[in-house]
């Protein structure tokens, strides 16, 4: 049995090489702190300080006044509202891109190898739907409310550009995933495209593209209060006026209510989940 | 032959479910209903006119140097914003996630319901509100929205952080705790080893959600492309918002080739 | 330390209202410094025994002395300090799949470091010595800063038990040492693991399936069966006959390990993230 006599002292090899992590992370910091003027002691400033401790005050007790909660009840709905309108329209958008780009309703990919037409066509859909994606919602907002003008317009629009893409890629993915032998026996059979959707594919997805779709409901509700914040009407929009003028009571009434319809939705979505199960 | 199966009915009046769905039904129609959707205006000649031209003038991106060097600048912002929102939201969601997991079968863990209802209470605001609730306190600029997506982003990770220890495995804790040792300890020394995959994973992909957060967090102000943003476009400078959404999309694209690139890295 | 069980029962915390306890009516006295070895079929109660020596587990009736000492009837502060001084290494070995060897070992130590200097520790290992030493003991000093999961059964298992090596606990239990070994590395082990027990004069209890490695190593055989101790003699006077009834309906076993300790627990598998984006 060998002993360990004195020798050199080991050294351990991983030490070269957190000791340069360590330091390039600290070299990295602090061009991140000065880019983002990360000088979080300004919040205690004495002229920041005391209007934040004011508003934070103000949130106790937050507003009840029947009146106000009318109002806030009545964006609530409009809020709900455009999120179900844009997800209305984003069906109407993405399940078509989805039909249209999935390979699994090809005829020509039937016998072997699909043509060049269909093939182009099924991929510069999927760019579209790409393209829909990358913007955030917020931007088309912001442009569509330099079109039609600040309200509703522009957030059922914005939602329902977005949304469609998104919807319509993961459409498209779950269609692709199943078992597609019912869907090509209808098809080669001579049954239409439309026809094979309606007796093969829906049938067999209809369970998991439900579930999706109203997850991203609940998505959509988030969404619709953000755009609020650039004229889209509903919570948000009441939310971005209180705040500019400082009314705590009000806001703390408002963020309360989200909440609240966040997990009310998250609920709601969570159970229709296990139900379509 | 085997007998083929029928697809199951669309709509079935026992169905719990159903009944739902033709709830979410009508709650589309009163939407519909309800709203003050300008659908005439959207779709006039106007209207499409106006999008013509916008489309038109984006096309054309604004590319002057003086420009350039601005858009650089506000790039750069926003993929700091979005680092130094993610690391910071590492570090309080972590702290957060310790208090509100319950490590093993006789852990008290009498902190777990308080710091979840915290952890979901970040969670649910979403970062532009905190952005603008921010902004009352931090002023115009990028320190509104770092803190925003940190807040926010503790909030998401704290959640996932703390289900990858409830779920990491029990034998190596479980050896350390026969020993008497502290459950500090047990944490660096047990838990966060199995766990550090997970935890990396987690934050990487919610690196690449800032990015997009951060880049149009600014729209209210919170600095960044954002800013630069609502800023041109507020005065139909149409070729100059050509170029930073060009901006914003060659960001994303950078932070998630990163973020893959990372992802490879780790797996290696 | 010396132990002392008087007519102690004990059950899992898992197990069902209706199955009877795991360890029923055990007296056992080990003196200080004894080293005992503890046999049986499978489903004996021998892992049950060894954590309720641990203070892993409080007994149902009886009682158990460590020392003298009542460990369920101390303060907290107290029974940590105790056990301290104890270790129990399970029969799978309990190493986080990528930490380093190095560091693994080395959390033997920790009931002696503060907290600071054990975070250091996790930085740049302190005592890496006393980690090669342990190591070097079953010829592993070579894979010192090799990540565990890297490793085969066999080393893996010898690394948890160079962590007892590694601390100075004086009351050493041992479950199923040798169940990834073979004959010659298992030689190695339990010689390095009597070694170190005679070294220190600390108390050695193990339960091992290699029936005659038993025989050979161990001064002091105990025989389990069902819970309960069937027999307890010293290693001259275990007879064939003894052995046979002891394994009566487990025959198979009395030559091989039941349990290999290759398993590797996998990582956690990352639960579904659904996120609005």
């Amino acid at each position: 049995m060998q002993t360990v006599t004195s020798r050199n002292p080991i050294r351990d090899p991983a030490w070269m090489g957190r000791l340069f992590w360590l330091l390039a992370g600290t070299v990295l910091l602090w061009p991140v702190l000065v880019l983002t003027e990360f000088k979080v002691w300004t919040l205690f400033e004495a002229s920041n300080l005391k209007p934040t401790l004011k508003f934070l005050g103000d949130f106790f007790p937050p507003k009840i006044e029947g009146e106000f909660l009318l109002l806030v009840a009545k964006e609530t709905w409009r809020t709900v509202a455009i999120a179900t309108a844009g997800i209305a329209l984003a069906l109407v958008l993405a399940v078509p891109l989805a039909l249209l780009s999935v390979r699994v309703l090809s005829v020509s990919a039937l016998t072997g190898k699909m043509n060049k037409l269909p093939a182009v066509l099924r991929t510069l859909l999927r760019w579209v739907m790409v393209l829909l994606r990358s913007v955030p919602e917020l931007i088309w907002a912001l442009i569509f409310v330099r079109v039609v003008g600040l309200g509703p317009t522009a957030g059922v629009i914005a939602i329902a550009l977005t949304y469609g893409g998104m919807l319509g890629k993961v459409y498209a993915e779950i269609l692709e995933s199943g078992d597609a032998q019912v869907t090509q026996s209808l098809l080669r059979n001579g049954a239409g495209r439309l026809q094979a959707f309606f007796y093969g594919l829906l049938p067999q997805n209809a369970a998991e593209l439900t579930s999706y779709s109203v997850y991203r409901w609940e998505c959509a509700i988030r969404s619709s209060a953000v755009l609020g914040f650039v004229g889209a009407g509903g919570l948000g929009q009441q939310m971005d006026a209180s705040m500019k003028m400082f009314n705590g009571s009000e806001v703390a009434t408002m963020l309360i209510v989200f909440m609240l319809l966040v997990w009310l939705a998250d609920a709601t979505s969570a159970w229709l989940r296990k139900e379509l199960g | 032959m085997s007998p083929r199966k029928m697809p199951p009915p669309l709509f079935d009046a026992r169905c719990k479910a159903c009944w739902f769905v033709f709830g979410l039904v009508c709650l589309t129609v009163a939407s519909f209903w309800t709203l003050d959707l300008k659908w005439a205006q959207f779709f006039s000649l106007d209207a499409a006119g106006r999008m013509g031209k916008f489309v038109g003038e984006m096309l054309v991106p604004e590319t002057s140097s003086k420009f350039l060097a601005k858009l650089g600048w506000a790039a750069l912002e926003t993929l700091a914003m979005s680092a130094l929102g993610t690391g910071l939201a590492v570090i309080f969601g972590l702290a957060l996630a310790v208090p509100a997991s319950k490590t093993h079968h006789d852990d008290p863990a009498q902190w777990r319901g308080m710091t979840r209802a915290v952890l979901n209470m970040l969670r649910s605001i979403p970062e532009l509100v905190w952005a603008a609730l921010l902004l009352i306190s931090a002023g115009l600029g990028p320190l509104a929205g770092t803190l925003a997506l940190a807040l926010h982003t503790s909030g998401v990770l704290g959640r996932l952080f703390a289900e990858s220890i409830e779920n990491a495995g029990a034998g190596p804790a479980f050896a350390l705790r026969c020993r008497g040792i502290s459950e500090a300890k047990i944490f660096w020394y047990a838990t966060l080893p199995q766990i550090l995959p997970q935890l990396a994973s987690y934050t990487l992909y919610r690196w690449e959600n800032n990015i997009r957060a951060a880049a149009v967090l600014g729209v209210v102000g919170a600095g960044g492309l954002g800013q630069m943003l609502a800023f041109h476009m507020g005065l139909f400078q149409m070729g100059e918002t050509g170029s930073i959404l060009l901006a914003m999309l060659v960001l994303v694209a950078l932070v998630d080739a990163l973020s893959y690139a990372s992802r490879r890295w780790m797996s290696v | 330390m010396q132990v002392l069980l008087a007519d102690a029962s004990a059950r899992h915390p898992a197990a069902k209202g209706n199955v009877p306890d795991a360890l029923r009516h055990v007296s056992l006295k080990v003196q200080s410094g004894e080293q005992v070895a503890i046999i049986g079929p499978s489903g004996a109660g021998k892992t049950t025994l060894l954590q309720l020596t641990a203070c892993a587990l409080k007994p149902t009736t009886g009682s158990l002395q460590l020392g003298d000492v009542d460990p369920w009837g101390l303060p907290i502060r107290a029974l940590q300090k105790l056990r301290a001084k104890l270790f129990l290494a399970p029969q799978v070995p309990p190493l986080p799949p990528r930490q380093r060897v190095v560091t693994a070992v080395l959390a033997g130590l920790l009931p002696q470091m503060g907290i600071w200097a054990s975070l250091r520790s996790l930085f740049y290992p302190t005592h890496i010595e006393t980690a090669d030493a342990a190591l070097a003991r079953f010829d592993l000093a070579d894979k010192l800063f090799e990540r565990v999961d890297r490793l085969s059964g066999g080393e893996r298992q010898r690394v948890g038990l160079a962590r007892i090596l590694a601390s100075n606990a004086q009351l050493l239990l041992v479950d199923e040492p040798l169940s990834a070994l073979d004959p010659a590395r298992s030689e190695q082990a339990i010689k390095a693991l009597t070694d170190t027990a005679a070294e220190r004069g600390a108390t050695l209890v193990a339960t091992l399936h290699h029936v005659d490695m038993a025989l050979r190593s161990f001064p002091r055989i105990i025989g389990m069966r069902d819970g309960q101790l069937v027999f307890d003699l010293p290693a001259a006077q275990v007879s064939p006959k003894h052995l046979h009834d002891l394994y009566a309906q487990h025959l198979h076993e009395l030559d091989g390990p039941s349990v290999a300790a290759d398993h590797v627990p996998d990582a956690p598998s990352l639960p579904a993230v659904m996120h609005c984006r």
